[in-house]
This record gives C-alpha cells, sequence and structure tokens, in this order.
C-alpha cells in the first residue's frame, strides 16, 4: 500500500464515520433519504465489481435482493441477526452460482434476457409456493431493528463492498476480470479459466446484493413476492452504475447520489409526471454524458493534462491542441 | 540445437460439417526449432493453429507436447503447458496499458507471476521487442507494428516453451519487415520454439529451419525451405500446373 491508498483509505474511513452521525440529527426524511442512498450505493457497487469489467449486463439484481428479503422472512425471527445476514449472502452466492453455471456461457443481450427472466422465474416460483402450499402470498415480518441500525448496517455494508473491490482490482482476479471484458479469447489464450473467474465475481456480487435486501426487509413489514423481486430494482441499479460509469469502483457512487437524489425532488414536486420527467431527465442524462459521470470526470482530467504536457513543449500550438 | 522432441501432431483431423479443414496431419517440432507453416490461403493453417491453442476441439488425431496429451484440453489448461500465440488479426487489450497487455501473459502464464513481479518482466520484455519507454501508452495509441510487438511480447511473457506465430509478419512494410524478421530471428538465437504461419518468402527462407505445406487440408510437403519450395506438388498448389 502506497501513501496516497493510506490517504484514501483514512479519507473515506473518516467520510464513513461522519455518515454514520446522520440518524443523531435526523429520523425523519434525511434518514430515510441516507438508507436509500446506502442501499443503493451497495448495490450498483456491488454490480458493478461483476458487470463494470466483464461488460455482461447483469439484470439479475432482483433476483439476489428478493433472496436475502426472504431470507428474513424465513428466519428473521428465530435465528440471531447475524446468522440471518451470513445466510442471506450463503444464499445469494449459491443463487448466482446456479443461474451463472447456466448462463455464463450466453454473451450480450442474451445474458441480459436470461438474467430479467431468472427474476421473474423466481419471483412466480414463490408465488407459486406460497398459493399453493405456503397457503398466503404476503407474509409480515417482525423484527426488532431500527431505522437508525438498518442505516449503520447498509453503511458498513457499503465500505465492505469498496474494501472487496479494492481487493480485487488489485489482485490477479482484477487483472482477469479487466482482461475478459476487452477479450475472452485472449483471455483463455494467456491462460485465464474465464468460466470461474466470472462466476466467481458473479457471486461476490450477488452474495453482497442479497444482504442488502436482508437488511432492507423489516423496512416494508408485510413482504409479498411483487416487493421483493420486483425488477425494477434491477433496472434502477443498472441506471444508476451507468450513469455513474460502471469501470472504475467510484463510479456508481456518482450516479447513485444524484439519480436518487433526482428521483426524491421529482416524486415530491410533480407526483402526477414522476415517469415523465424522470424520461427525460435520462435521455438527456444519455446525451450529454455517454460514458458516465466517472468517464466525463476522467476525459476533463485527461484533457487538462494533454494541455498542460502540450502546453510545456510548445506554447505556440496551444491553441490548436486544446481542441 | 538439441534433439530433443517437443511438439507431436498426430493424424490431427477437424471437420466442419461437409468440410474438411485438416485432414490427418502429423509433424513433430524439436525443441529450439523454427518451422514454417506455408500453404495457399483456405488451406488449413490457422485452423491447425487453432486446433493446438485449443480454441477448437479436433475431431480426430492428438497433440503431445513433451509427452502430455493437450487434445481436448481447454485453451487456458494448454496455456498453463507452456503453448503461446499470437493471432492472424492483431489482438490487443485496448483498454489496458502497453505494460499491462504484456503482463497477462506472466501472470496468467506457466509460471503464473505475481502481479509486483510481473511488471518487471513486462517492462524487460517491452525492451526487447523494442517498446522500451511505452510502457504507459494505451493500443490505441501506437501504430500497426507496435501493436503486434504488444501481442508478440504478450506470449514472450509468458516464458512459453513453444510459440505459435499466425501471420505475425503479415501487413507491415519493407523496413518493418526487417525489423520483424530480426525479431525473430533474435529468438531463434535464444533457442525457443517457433510454429509460424507465414506468407512472406524472405521469411520463410531467412528463419526457417524446416517447413511443413499443407493444402486443402492435408500435408503436402515437408523439408528445409528450399526443398519444400523447389517442389513441384508445392509449386503447383500455388501457380497452378503450367508452372510445374
Amino acid at each position: 500500500m502506497n501513501t496516497r491508498e493510506v490517504l484514501i483509505m483514512a479519507a473515506s474511513g473518516l467520510l464513513l464515520a461522519g455518515l454514520a452521525c446522520l440518524p443523531l440529527a435526523d429520523e425523519g426524511f434525511w434518514l430515510t433519504l441516507g438508507i436509500s442512498l446506502a442501499g443503493y450505493v451497495a448495490m450498483s457497487t456491488a454490480w458493478a465489481l461483476f458487470s463494470g469489467p466483464t461488460s455482461y449486463v447483469s439484470l439479475a439484481t432482483a433476483a439476489f435482493f428478493g433472496t436475502g428479503a426472504y431470507v428474513v422472512v424465513n428466519l428473521g425471527e428465530t435465528a440471531p441477526w447475524p446468522v440471518v445476514l451470513v445466510v442471506a449472502a450463503v444464499c445469494g452466492a449459491l443463487l448466482a452460482l446456479l443461474a451463472g453455471m447456466a448462463t455464463l456461457r450466453l454473451t450480450g443481450v442474451h445474458f441480459v434476457i436470461f438474467t430479467f427472466g431468472l427474476a421473474e422465474l423466481i419471483r412466480q416460483l414463490v408465488t407459486w409456493y406460497q398459493t399453493n402450499i405456503g397457503g398466503a402470498v404476503g407474509q409480515y415480518v417482525f423484527v426488532d431493528i431500527s431505522s437508525a441500525q438498518i442505516y449503520w448496517q447498509l453503511l458498513a455494508l457499503c465500505g465492505l463492498v469498496f474494501l472487496a473491490g479494492w481487493a480485487i482490482n488489485r489482485s490477479r482476479l482484477g487483472l482477469a476480470l479487466r482482461v475478459i471484458g476487452d477479450d475472452e479469447t485472449v483471455a483463455a489464450h494467456s491462460g485465464i479459466n474465464t468460466a470461474r473467474v466470472k462466476l466467481l465475481l458473479f457471486c461476490i456480487s450477488g452474495a453482497f446484493i442479497a444482504v442488502v435486501g436482508a437488511v432492507l426487509a423489516p423496512r416494508w413489514t408485510y413482504i409479498e413476492p411483487s416487493i421483493a423481486f420486483n425488477s425494477m430494482i434491477s433496472f434502477q441499479v443498472v441506471i444508476m452504475a451507468l450513469l455513474g460509469g460502471s469501470r472504475r469502483l467510484w463510479g456508481p457512487l456518482v450516479g447513485v447520489i444524484p439519480f436518487t437524489v433526482l428521483y426524491e425532488l421529482i416524486s415530491g414536486h410533480f407526483p402526477n409526471h414522476t415517469h415523465l420527467l424522470l424520461g427525460t431527465a435520462f435521455l438527456l442524462i444519455v446525451y450529454f454524458l455517454p460514458q458516465g459521470v466517472a468517464g466525463r470526470i476522467e476525459q476533463l482530467r485527461l484533457r487538462r493534462t494533454h494541455r498542460e504536457t502540450h502546453a510545456a513543449r510548445s506554447p505556440a500550438t496551444l491553441g490548436e491542441t486544446a481542441r | 540445437m538439441s534433439n530433443h522432441l517437443l511438439l507431436s501432431i498426430a493424424g490431427l483431423t477437424k471437420v466442419f460439417g461437409g468440410l474438411v479443414a485438416v485432414n490427418q496431419i502429423s509433424f513433430d517440432i524439436q525443441a529450439g526449432e523454427v518451422v514454417g507453416l506455408l500453404g495457399p490461403n483456405g488451406s488449413g493453417k490457422t485452423t491447425l493453429m487453432n486446433l493446438i491453442s485449443g480454441a477448437l476441439r479436433p475431431t480426430q488425431g492428438s497433440v503431445t507436447l513433451e509427452g502430455r496429451r493437450l487434445t481436448g484440453l481447454p485453451p487456458h489448461r494448454i496455456a498453463a503447458t507452456g503453448v503461446a500465440r499470437t493471432f492472424q488479426l492483431v489482438r490487443v487489450l485496448p483498454s489496458l496499458s502497453a505494460l499491462e497487455n504484456v503482463m497477462v501473459g506472466a501472470v496468467f502464464g506457466p509460471d503464473q507471476v505475481s502481479p509486483g513481479a510481473a511488471r518487471a518482466v513486462a517492462r524487460s520484455v517491452l525492451e526487447r521487442v523494442g517498446l522500451g519507454g511505452r510502457e504507459h501508452l494505451h493500443p490505441a495509441e501506437m501504430t500497426y507494428i507496435d501493436q503486434k510487438r504488444i501481442e508478440l511480447a504478450r506470449a514472450l511473457a509468458a516464458d512459453p516453451r513453444i510459440l505459435l506465430l499466425d501471420e505475425w509478419l503479415a501487413g507491415l512494410n519493407p523496413t518493418e519487415l526487417q525489423t520483424g524478421i530480426e525479431l525473430i530471428r533474435s529468438l531463434q538465437a535464444e533457442g525457443r520454439t517457433v510454429l509460424m504461419v507465414e506468407h512472406v518468402m524472405d521469411a520463410i527462407r531467412s528463419l526457417c529451419d524446416r517447413c511443413v505445406v499443407m493444402s486443402a487440408g492435408s500435408k503436402l510437403a515437408e523439408g528445409t525451405p528450399a526443398e519444400v519450395l523447389a517442389n513441384p506438388d508445392v509449386i503447383r498448389a500455388y501457380l497452378g500446373d503450367d508452372h510445374a
């Protein structure tokens, strides 16, 4: 670890500690917004751990999220909370393993459609089970946990996801993923077991998302499959990660914040036109920020260093190179 | 040059539907040899390379590296035994810098070098292929021959037992071609074993110890470059009956 990394680590730790003080100041609107932000940051970043470098767009987020929520439905009142979270992580990873073995041979749009179908399939299965065997479609969740505790757990999870992403990026695994994202043929011929690498990352990503589902489940008190496996979750996570930029660890973070704030503003001030305005906002974003916020920032930075080096070399050509 | 059998290809056949792309090919490569694989377009050279590197599974026959059967193994397992290759159409990794491109060969190759140590390996290999000082450029900022150099460096960084070059010299201008030939000659001098698909006759004459000529999927001739290029069957395959 070099000094720069130590500084970033320390700053991130301080930032997390600062954010953790939020429930002391406000228990209402701001805490709700904080929970929403922390949950989406954790999910989008976890999503991008796999989908960013490989460019495999997964719409299975709702499947992992719902799996975590249903672990709470079934175990929440009997098992200790940490055990519930671990079981949720394991179930998320197992589901990713099964789905991954079936789908990771697929590429491009086929993978997108299959993962979307997977979430729908699980939702239908749970609904079928509950109507035919379980007796009722919805279930109540009574877990003794406060909003502040949920918020802190999500913050801690964000920290964990970032640590995991940082460790992966430094490891052989991170390099392998980038090679796979660029060219799978080259990856395989360089000695990378592409199937195993993709599967492993898909499992890590799925486990984190399942834990978010578990932590957020007690917020609803009443859970049914259409809430837990809501496909909007999958789409929002993709949109936020892409808005931020999925090729950098901090990319999704800078997508989640403007998106969530924008969503709150639009749905708060124009409740009848939310979807119309949100749609317009998307069009503008895609048009002006095709590379995401992170991509735009890097572009600007690159242009600046470019200009500086050129200026240092020959001030006369500055006018041409600046554009 | 030692007389030690490195790669052995026996009865290798690949059938695509009704087309026999590679038909009962057999030949051996000794350690330290540079062997040319020649033949008109569509004669099955690249398919043969793909069968050796594991990109394709053979219909019949076997590939053996130092007694170890490679047939049917997936490409990453074959790479781990020390087979490295370049591609007919250059394949560099666009989002990685030149240095990172080359590190990949060392990190995931047979020696599984740690990322830290692989940096040093990559630096020295880049220096070797003439890209010293340009480690941090991305492939998009480089010329065609430099991208080919990166690809060769990536293969070399794995420290392979055998290097498969699929038309590595194609598409270079005359000056670049001389540089390219010198580079391969230096590999030969350090004792590397190379199997190269090539159309450039100057390169074949000056580099290859031995050549295998294919036509319509079958082996037509085998011998020194002078022998095979004088062979009437080979001339017929390339130029037609009138010239034989």
